[in-house]
């Protein structure tokens, strides 16, 4: 009777040891479905916002963030003008780079801004701080809008055309090049359709 | 002579080398055939020797310019400088697939001649692991990676280096950062073989932690010039962006330092033995794992390596090999391993493992966020980032009593400790802390860097409080002093030399989240004000480089009216490549950097203005001369006496008499 207690010991402890096998395989298994599906095309981590694009924008409403006013999916689907809708955050240098670049677009184009997992008060210093290109403003405070749009970090921008469809996106700072070479003949292209 | 063919054989003789080093020493040790196991050592060195010859191949071909090599042809150019020439032979995937076998391969023979002294039974094993290691990623570099492969018609030149790569800092990196993932195979080989063995005592913990201390070094080096190498390359003024490749960096550093803390239990008190054990495996595992996931695609990076799923199912194939193998011998073997030595809570072991405890929690969030990304693509179709703000709201929480913690746990007597005694040898550190505190308050904004700057000075404060105490300074007549300072074992000051290296990282750290900057858009001639510098830019050139053409920018900095410095911070556009890079300019005097960066030309050729990007970041420089210090502390307990290989013998006697009585 006395090497039942200890039997039942050593069964815990071959569970216990066989923990980090099963969790390994757990995780392999997870690998090797990625790994095939990336075979297949059916899943591929670098273009992850492919699909949203020449889509509807998704259901969301982001409230106000100093100093502008927020907005909703409503608001972009009544659109005539194409709009261009940047996710920034005050603790990401990149957007801060890229933000020259944005207040030398807003005579041109209307960009609307939402902060990405900011403190609205951060957010609003950052503004104050680098200009501010928006006409509107929204706060994304738990990132759970940026989710809905499908981010992958900020600064991430997207081009929203006419009746709220997502005309084009990209996940790096904008630059003047882009914008020479991709974004205004884009543009252009809509403005003629 | 060295040509690309010979080179090619080589990789294919030393893979054979390797299966065979993998296989007959185990045999051996298995029969107790004391000449099968006497290969061990040989087939090592020959590994070695052939994979040598195979690199010196590729070398040769990459310097003397050799583009019917495919390898050659996508990554060197003939204007590319003849430094890069050689560095870039592992800057790209195949190459560093060789480096990587390469330095396997110098563990392995390390063990071979530095090993001596381990039981022959031991030893056959501990290097027929490394050699199966060895062969499964041999075969991989041949079958999927192979650097030698030929192209013809040979192009007239290379299509160049990524212009990013292109730094010193970088060319050095992966070799120091590849020592030390690679290095970790040697504990684990020796976990492997314990497990074998079913003997895990305190000799095996004294064999183990030098390997496991010299590869932690050399870890600690690659993963501070890595992260250097972003803040000056990069030019964002950050060091470090939780981004999956460093994380990969990170991760097995984590395990690896609770490696190296829970390997000193094993050695003094028979304790943590299977943990140990564990800890082991999961250190190659990850540091295997991150390394070549990376590389397979799965995890979404801003560090492109070429991509390519096929080889990502051989990978995951030898990972499953090596981590699942020595996983399923870990749960069949370690339950029959015996606990060793008991402690009471508060005492040298208790704080060792509270260090675990804390180092594999912060691993364990690392992981999760690492991974959560491409598994809820992977579950729920949903794509989601996990960025600073999570690891920021993690890490911090979980640091913060570790670094509290390591000022009093190398004063911890062993076995049983009173926490009041060794509190109250503390009490010129805890004022030195709170003299700290007060200042921090007043000079730094945030809870958080108040609260780090406080304990980096503790931990600095008691790692020198410990040596003091040790030598009784001011205690007795310094002539005394200095020679029980004398006598101390070398790792006692290594232990605290490392801890006052983190000490000064986290300084470093938490001064860079006051760091300051400014973005402009100004006309030649402007003056801009940042942190008490008053920075000019007064003139904007065309300069030719040997493969880019650059625009360069000269920023004057004064300080009260006097020049501090003149920066000539550039972009260059390379010809080849058609790609612009930044050339930081970075003027520091070690208290804090002053940072230019040149952005986008705007406005019009006549009246043209220029991007600028100034930071001012305080005790930059000490974030990495922090890790230096932790390297040096861990070379110095190195070179201790009682680490060297004369020593184990003598333990392994004294503990075999001890399991005897």
């Amino acid at each position: 009777m006395s090497t039942s207690p200890d039997n039942e010991n050593l069964t815990r402890r071959r569970l216990m040891m066989g923990l980090p096998l099963a969790g390994a395989a757990v995780l392999g298994v997870g690998f090797w479905k990625m790994l095939a599906g990336m075979q297949r095309g059916s899943f591929n981590p670098h273009d992850i916002n492919a699909p949203v694009l020449n889509r509807p924008v998704p259901e969301f409403t982001v409230p106000d963030q100093a100093p502008g006013q927020g907005f909703s999916a409503q608001d972009l689907r009544g659109l005539t003008k194409p709009v261009l809708v940047n996710f920034f955050a005050s603790w990401c240098i990149p957007c801060l780079a890229e933000m020259p670049t944005l207040m030398s677009l807003k005579d041109d184009l209307t960009l609307w801004g939402i902060a990405y997992k900011d403190r609205p008060e951060n957010a609003a210093n950052f503004l104050k701080h680098s200009g501010n290109p928006f006409t509107r403003l929204g706060s994304d405070h738990d990132g759970r809008i940026g989710m809905e749009w499908g981010i992958s970090g900020v600064p991430e921008t997207f081009l929203v055309g006419p009746g709220g469809i997502i005309r084009w996106h990209t996940a790096t700072p904008l630059d003047v090049d882009t914008i020479r070479n991709t974004l205004i003949p884009l543009l252009e292209k809509l403005k003629a359709s | 002579m060295l040509s690309p063919e010979l080179g090619h054989y080589a990789l294919a003789l030393a893979c054979i080398f390797a299966a065979a080093q993998g296989i007959l020493p185990l045999i051996g040790a298995h029969r107790r055939d004391r000449r099968v196991m006497m290969l061990a050592p040989g087939l090592a060195l020959g590994q070695l020797f052939a994979l040598a010859i195979s690199f010196l191949c590729l070398v040769y071909a990459a310097v003397t310019d050799d583009f019917s090599v495919q390898n050659v042809a996508a990554n060197s150019a003939v204007t590319k400088p003849l430094l890069y020439k050689i560095t870039g032979v592992w800057g790209n995937h195949e190459g560093s697939v060789l480096l990587w076998a390469l330095i396997l391969g110098i563990c392995g023979a390390a063990v071979a001649a530095f090993g001596r002294n381990l039981p022959s039974a031991l030893r056959a094993r501990v290097i027929a692991v490394l050699g199966a290691v060895a062969a499964g990623f041999e075969l991989f570099c041949l079958t999927t990676s192979d650097p030698f492969a030929r192209v013809w018609p040979a192009p007239m030149d290379g299509q160049g280096m990524n212009p990013l790569l292109q730094d010193p800092g970088l060319a050095f990196h992966p070799p120091i950062l590849y020592t030390g993932y690679v290095g970790f195979a040697v504990p684990f080989a020796f976990a492997i073989a314990a497990l074998m063995e079913g003997r895990v005592d305190a000799a095996w913990g004294r064999w183990v932690r030098p390997w496991a201390v010299a590869a932690w070094c050399f870890l600690t080096c690659g993963i501070a010039l890595g992260s250097w190498w972003s803040y000056y390359v990069l030019g964002w003024g950050g060091y470090w962006f939780w981004d999956p490749v460093e994380n990969a960096s990170l991760i097995p550093w984590l395990t690896g330092t609770a490696l190296i803390h829970s390997a000193i239990v094993v050695e003094k008190r028979e304790g943590l033995k299977i943990w140990t054990v564990l800890l082991a495996i999961a250190t190659f595992s990850f540091s295997l794992s991150g390394t070549f996931l990376v590389r397979s695609g799965i995890l979404n990076s801003v560090h492109a390596f070429a991509n390519d799923p096929a080889r990502g199912i051989f990978i995951l194939g030898l990972l499953g090999v090596v981590i699942g193998g020595s996983l399923a011998l870990f749960a069949y073997r370690a339950p029959a391993l015996t606990a060793g030595g008991l402690f009471a809570p508060v005492s040298r072991e208790g704080a060792l493992v509270l260090n675990n405890i804390l180092l594999c929690s912060i691993c364990a969030v690392v992981v999760t966020g690492t991974m959560y990304p491409p598994f809820m693509s992977l579950l729920f179709d949903r794509t989601i980032s996990v960025g600073k703000p999570f690891f920021d709201a993690t890490t911090i929480p979980l640091a913060l009593p570790l670094f509290v913690f390591m000022g009093f746990g190398p004063m911890l007597p062993w076995k049983r400790a009173q926490l009041w005694p060794v509190l109250q040898r503390l009490w010129l550190a805890a004022i030195v802390t709170a003299i700290a505190f007060l200042v921090a308050a007043f000079g730094v904004s945030g809870v958080l860097p108040v609260l780090s700057c406080g304990v980096a000075v503790w931990i600095i404060a008691a790692s020198i409080t410990d040596i003091t105490e040790r030598v009784r300074l001011f205690r007795m007549p310094l002539a005394g002093s200095l020679q029980r300072a004398r006598m101390l074992p070398r790792s006692v000051f290594g232990t605290a030399l490392a801890h006052a290296g983190v000490g000064v990282t986290v300084l470093g750290l938490a001064a860079m989240s006051q760091a300051q900057h400014k973005i402009v858009e100004v006309p030649v001639g402007t003056t801009e004000h940042l942190a008490g510098y008053d920075w000019t830019l007064t003139n904007v050139t065309q300069e030719p480089g040997p493969n880019y053409s650059a625009l360069v920018a000269t920023i004057e900095i004064h300080h009260n009216g006097r020049l501090v410095t003149v920066m000539h911070p550039s972009k260059r556009s390379f010809n080849s490549q058609n790609q612009t890079t930044t050339e930081v300019s970075i003027h520091t005097n070690l208290l804090a950097d002053l940072y230019g960066v040149l952005g986008d030309k705007h406005g019009t050729d006549a009246a043209p203005t220029y991007v600028l990007r100034l930071h001012y970041n305080p005790l930059a420089p000490w974030m990495w001369l922090g890790a230096l210090i932790m390297a040096i502390g861990g070379a110095l307990s190195l070179s201790d006496r009682r680490m060297r290989v004369g020593a184990p013998r003598r333990a392994k006697l004294s503990s075999e008499t001890v399991t005897a009585a």
